[in-house]
C-alpha cells in the first residue's frame, strides 16, 4: 500500500499568518479544513506583545499617555482618550468644556479614521481593491486636521490629563466643518461602489452570522454588537464627555452578519459627522485646562473607565498606591474580547469568508496583543 | 539581392511562416510587458493615484525594469517540490498561450496559418494552459498553491464549457471553423456576430474573464485568502512566465472574442460603402496620440522629460504622415481595426478589476453551472431552431418561385 500522505485525511490543517496578506497585521488563526470548508478556528496571538501594561508601572501617569496611542494604532485618539478619562476620574478633575468638545471633535474624527481603515481593508480582502484608495484619500484629511492640531497623524498624544495640551490652531472649526461637508458625499460614493453591488451583497450576506445573544454571551461590543441587532453603545448608555448633551442615533443590524455590521459602521461614520458639527457649533471659548496639579498623583484606590472606541468597549482599569506610578494598569482592548467570537461566526464558512469575517470584526493588532 | 532574398523568402513558406512568427512573437512580448504597465497606469487613476512614475517618462521603462528584475532574481525550488513538474509547469503555461496566436488573423492578410479547424485549435491549445497551474499547484508540495490549483482546474473546466457552449451560436452562422472564414462571413453578411448572437457575446465575455482568472473570477490567485495562489513558491523568471502567460491569455480570449463577435480585422460599418470615410481613423488616431504625448510634454517640468515627449510626438506625427500615403493606409486598415478593439476589450479587463469584488469559490460554481452553461444551451438551442425556420423558408420560397 501506497504511504499515507496528508492528502488522505480529510482533516487539512492549515495556518493562516501571521504572515498573511488578510489577517492584518501578526494574527495567527490555524484552520481545520475539510477541503476549503472550515471545521475549526484557533487563534494564536502574541506576536505584537510589547506588554505596555506592564511598562504602565515604570511610567508615571502623564509619562505613560503616548504609550496608549501605540495599542490601537488606528485609532490613537480614542485611546488616548479613554486613559486620560480613567485617570481624570480617579483624581476626580472635572475637565471645562471646551476641552471637552475639542475631544469629542478629535475623537469623532478619529473614528471615521478608524471606520475608513476598516472599510478600505475589508473591501480589499472581499477582492474589491478600489475603496481603499479612496479611503486612504478621505482620511488623509482628517490625519491634516490632527497634525495641524498637535504635530502627529498617527500616534498623536493629542490629549493630557486635565485637559488639553494647546488649545486649537486658528481656523480649526472652518477646516472641520469643511471635511465634514467634504466627507459625507464621499461616503455616498463607497455605498454606490458596494451597497448594492451584487457580489458584495453575496460575499456578506448571512456570512459570520451572530445572534445578539451570542453576541452578549461572548462580550462583543462596538459596531459588531450592534450589527447583531443589540442597542448598546456606551456613549449613550454611560455618557462621558459631553456625550449626553449631543443628538445621534445608534444604527443598528437586524441578521448580525457581515453585511449588517457594514451598514453598521457606513450609518455611524454619518452620525460621528452629526456628532462633530454639534460639538463645532456649541465650540465656545474658555479654559483647556482643569483643576490638575504639576504632579499627578492620585488618592490610593482603583477606577474603571470605559469609552466607545471605534471597534468597541474601551475599557481602563487603573489602581492607585498613592505613588506617582500606577501600581497597575489593565486594559480592556475591545479588538481582543471581539476576536473571540471569530470561531463561532467563522464555523462551516469557507476560507474566502473567513478574510470577510476577520475583516468584519475589525481587529488591530497591536491593541489585541498589546 | 533584396529581390532575390524576397523570392527565396516567397518560394519557402516554411521561411515565410517563421519569419511571421518571429514577428508575432517578438510583438506580442512588448504587447505583454506594455499591457501590464497599462493595466498598473489605468488602475491608477481609477483609483485617485499615478501609478508607476519613476522608471522613465511616465513609468514608460517600467515594464523594462521588472523584467530585468525578475531575471536576476534567484530561482528557487522547494525542498520538497517534485522538481521536473515544477521546473516544467510554467513553461507548459506561456507556450500554451503563445501557440495559440498561430491560428488568429490580425489582418486579412496577416497570419502564421488559416488551418479550416482554427478555432477548434485554439480553443484546445489554450485548454492545455491549465496543466502548467495544475502541474505548477501540485508540484509545489505546498497548501496554499494546492489549493489555488484545486480551484482553478475547476474554475476553468467548468466555465471552459459555458464558453466553448456560446462559441456554438457563432458557429451556426460562419457555417466554418477557420477563423479568417468566420471575419469573411461576417463582412458578407453584413453585421457582426455580436448582433446576431448578444447572449453568446455575454456568456463568452464572462468565461473569457474566468478563464484568465480575472477579477471578479481571481479565486485561484485571491492574495488576500491564499496569498498567492498556485504561484505562491514560484520566484524569479519562472514566476514572470506565469505572469506573462496570464496576460498572454488576455490578449488571446480578446482576440478570439473580437474575431468571433466583432468583425475581427474588419472597420465599423465594413459593408457600407457610405461610411468609407472610416478608413482615415488611423491617421486621426496617431495625430490624436502624438497631440495626447505634446500635452503631457508641455506639462512636465523636467527638460529631459519634455524633450523625449516632443520627439515621441514627433514620432506619432510622423507615423500619422506616413499612414496618410494611401497604399500604406489600405494595407494597415485591418491591423489598425483589430488593435483597437483588442486594447478596448483589454481596457475593459482592467476595468473590471478596478470595479468588483471578488466572488467565493461556491458561488463561482453555482454561476457557472446553473446559469451559464443552461444559458449557452438554451442559447445553441433557439438558434439552431430559428436559423433552420429562417433557412428553410428561404429554402421554400425558391422551391416554389423556381417551381412556378
Amino acid at each position: 500500500m501506497a504511504e499515507a500522505t496528508f492528502l488522505d485525511a480529510n482533516e487539512l490543517v492549515i495556518n493562516m499568518g501571521p504572515q498573511h496578506p488578510a489577517t492584518h497585521g501578526v494574527l495567527r488563526v490555524k484552520l481545520k479544513l475539510d477541503g476549503e470548508r472550515v471545521l475549526g478556528t484557533e487563534c494564536i496571538i502574541g506576536y505584537l506583545h510589547r506588554g505596555v501594561e506592564k511598562i504602565a508601572e515604570n511610567r508615571t501617569y502623564a509619562q505613560f499617555t503616548p504609550y496608549v496611542d501605540r495599542m490601537d494604532y488606528c485609532a490613537a485618539v480614542t485611546n488616548g482618550m479613554g486613559y486620560v478619562e480613567a485617570v481624570e476620574k480617579l483624581l476626580g478633575v472635572e475637565i471645562p468644556p471646551r476641552a471637552q468638545y475639542t475631544r469629542m471633535i478629535l475623537a469623532e474624527l478619529q473614528r471615521i479614521a478608524s471606520h475608513l481603515i476598516w472599510l478600505g481593508t475589508h473591501a480589499l480582502d472581499i477582492g474589491a481593491m478600489t475603496p481603499v484608495f479612496y479611503t486612504f484619500r478621505e482620511r488623509e484629511e482628517v490625519l491634516k486636521i490632527f497634525e495641524e492640531y498637535c504635530g502627529a497623524r498617527l500616534t498623536t498624544h493629542a490629549f493630557r490629563i486635565g485637559g488639553l495640551q494647546y488649545d486649537l490652531y486658528d481656523g480649526f472649526e472652518r477646516d472641520v466643518v469643511k471635511f465634514c461637508d467634504y466627507f459625507l458625499p464621499k461616503i455616498d460614493e463607497y455605498e454606490q461602489l458596494l451597497t448594492k453591488n451584487r457580489i458584495w451583497i453575496n460575499r456578506t450576506r448571512n456570512i459570520g452570522v451572530l445572534s445578539g445573544e451570542d453576541a452578549i454571551a461572548l462580550g462583543v461590543t462596538g459596531p459588531v454588537l450592534r450589527g447583531s441587532g443589540v442597542k448598546w453603545d456606551i456613549r449613550k448608555a454611560q455618557p462621558y464627555e459631553a456625550y449626553d448633551k449631543v443628538e445621534f442615533d445608534i444604527p443598528i443590524g437586524e441578521h448580525g452578519d457581515t453585511y449588517d455590521r457594514y451598514i453598521v459602521r457606513m450609518a455611524e461614520m454619518r452620525q460621528s459627522v452629526r456628532i462633530i458639527r454639534q460639538c463645532v457649533e456649541r465650540l465656545g471659548p474658555g479654559p483647556i485646562f482643569g483643576k490638575v496639579g504639576k504632579v499627578i498623583k492620585p488618592p490610593v484606590g482603583e477606577v474603571y473607565h470605559s469609552i466607545e472606541a471605534p471597534k468597541g468597549e474601551l475599557g481602563y482599569y487603573v489602581v492607585s498606591d498613592g505613588t506617582v506610578n500606577p501600581y497597575r494598569v489593565r486594559v480592556r482592548p475591545p479588538s481582543l474580547i471581539n476576536l473571540q467570537a471569530l470561531d463561532k461566526m467563522a464555523h462551516g464558512h469557507l476560507i474566502a469568508d473567513i478574510v470577510a469575517i476577520i475583516g468584519t470584526i475589525d481587529i488591530v493588532l497591536g491593541e489585541v496583543d498589546r | 539581392m533584396l529581390e532575390s532574398t524576397f523570392n527565396f523568402v516567397i518560394a519557402n513558406p516554411l521561411l515565410l511562416a517563421l519569419i511571421k512568427i518571429l514577428i508575432i512573437f517578438a510583438v506580442l512580448s512588448g504587447i505583454v510587458a506594455y499591457l501590464v504597465y497599462m493595466e498598473r497606469k489605468v488602475l491608477a487613476f481609477m483609483q485617485a493615484r499615478l501609478g508607476p512614475m519613476r522608471v522613465g517618462p511616465w513609468g514608460l521603462l517600467q515594464p523594462v525594469a521588472d523584467g530585468l528584475k525578475l531575471l536576476l532574481k534567484e530561482d528557487i525550488i522547494p525542498a520538497g517540490a517534485d522538481e521536473w513538474l515544477f521546473l516544467m509547469a510554467p513553461a507548459i503555461s506561456i507556450f500554451a498561450a503563445f501557440t495559440v496566436f498561430a491560428a488568429i488573423p490580425f489582418a486579412g492578410n496577416f497570419y502564421v496559418t488559416d488551418i479550416n479547424i482554427g478555432l477548434l485549435f485554439i480553443l484546445a491549445v489554450s485548454s492545455l494552459g491549465i496543466y502548467g497551474i495544475i502541474l505548477g499547484g501540485w508540484s509545489s508540495n505546498s497548501h496554499y498553491p494546492l489549493l489555488g490549483a484545486l480551484r482553478s482546474s475547476a474554475q476553468l473546466v467548468s466555465y471552459e464549457v459555458a464558453g466553448g457552449m456560446a462559441l456554438v451560436g457563432v458557429l451556426l452562422f460562419s457555417n466554418s471553423l477557420s477563423m479568417v472564414d468566420i471575419v469573411n462571413r461576417q463582412l458578407s453578411m453584413g453585421v457582426w456576430y455580436v448582433f446576431l448572437q448578444p447572449v453568446a457575446f455575454l456568456i463568452y465575455v464572462i468565461a473569457a474573464v474566468a478563464e484568465t482568472n480575472r477579477n471578479p473570477f481571481d479565486l485561484p490567485e485571491a492574495e488576500s485568502e491564499l496569498t498567492a495562489g498556485f504561484h505562491t513558491e514560484y520566484s524569479g523568471f519562472r514566476f514572470a512566465l506565469y505572469f506573462m502567460a496570464e496576460y498572454t491569455n488576455m490578449v488571446v480570449v480578446s482576440c478570439i472574442a473580437v474575431t468571433l463577435f466583432l468583425g475581427g480585422w474588419l472597420r465599423p460599418f465594413a459593408s457600407y460603402s457610405a461610411l468609407d470615410f472610416l478608413k482615415f481613423t488611423p491617421i486621426l488616431a496617431f495625430l490624436g496620440a502624438g497631440g495626447f504625448v505634446l500635452w503631457l510634454g508641455l506639462k512636465s517640468s523636467v527638460a529631459l522629460e519634455r524633450h523625449f515627449f516632443m520627439v515621441l510626438a514627433a514620432g506619432f506625427v510622423a507615423l500619422a504622415i506616413l499612414v496618410a500615403y494611401p497604399p500604406v493606409l489600405i494595407a494597415i486598415q485591418g491591423i489598425f481595426w483589430f488593435g483597437a478593439k483588442v486594447l478596448a476589450f483589454l481596457y475593459a479587463f482592467i476595468w473590471y478589476r478596478a470595479t468588483f469584488p471578488r466572488y467565493r469559490y461556491d458561488q463561482l460554481m453555482n454561476i457557472g453551472w446553473r446559469w451559464m452553461i443552461p444559458l449557452a444551451l438554451a442559447n445553441v438551442i433557439v438558434t439552431a431552431v430559428g436559423r433552420y425556420l429562417w433557412l428553410s423558408h428561404h429554402a421554400a420560397t425558391a422551391v416554389a418561385w423556381l417551381g412556378r
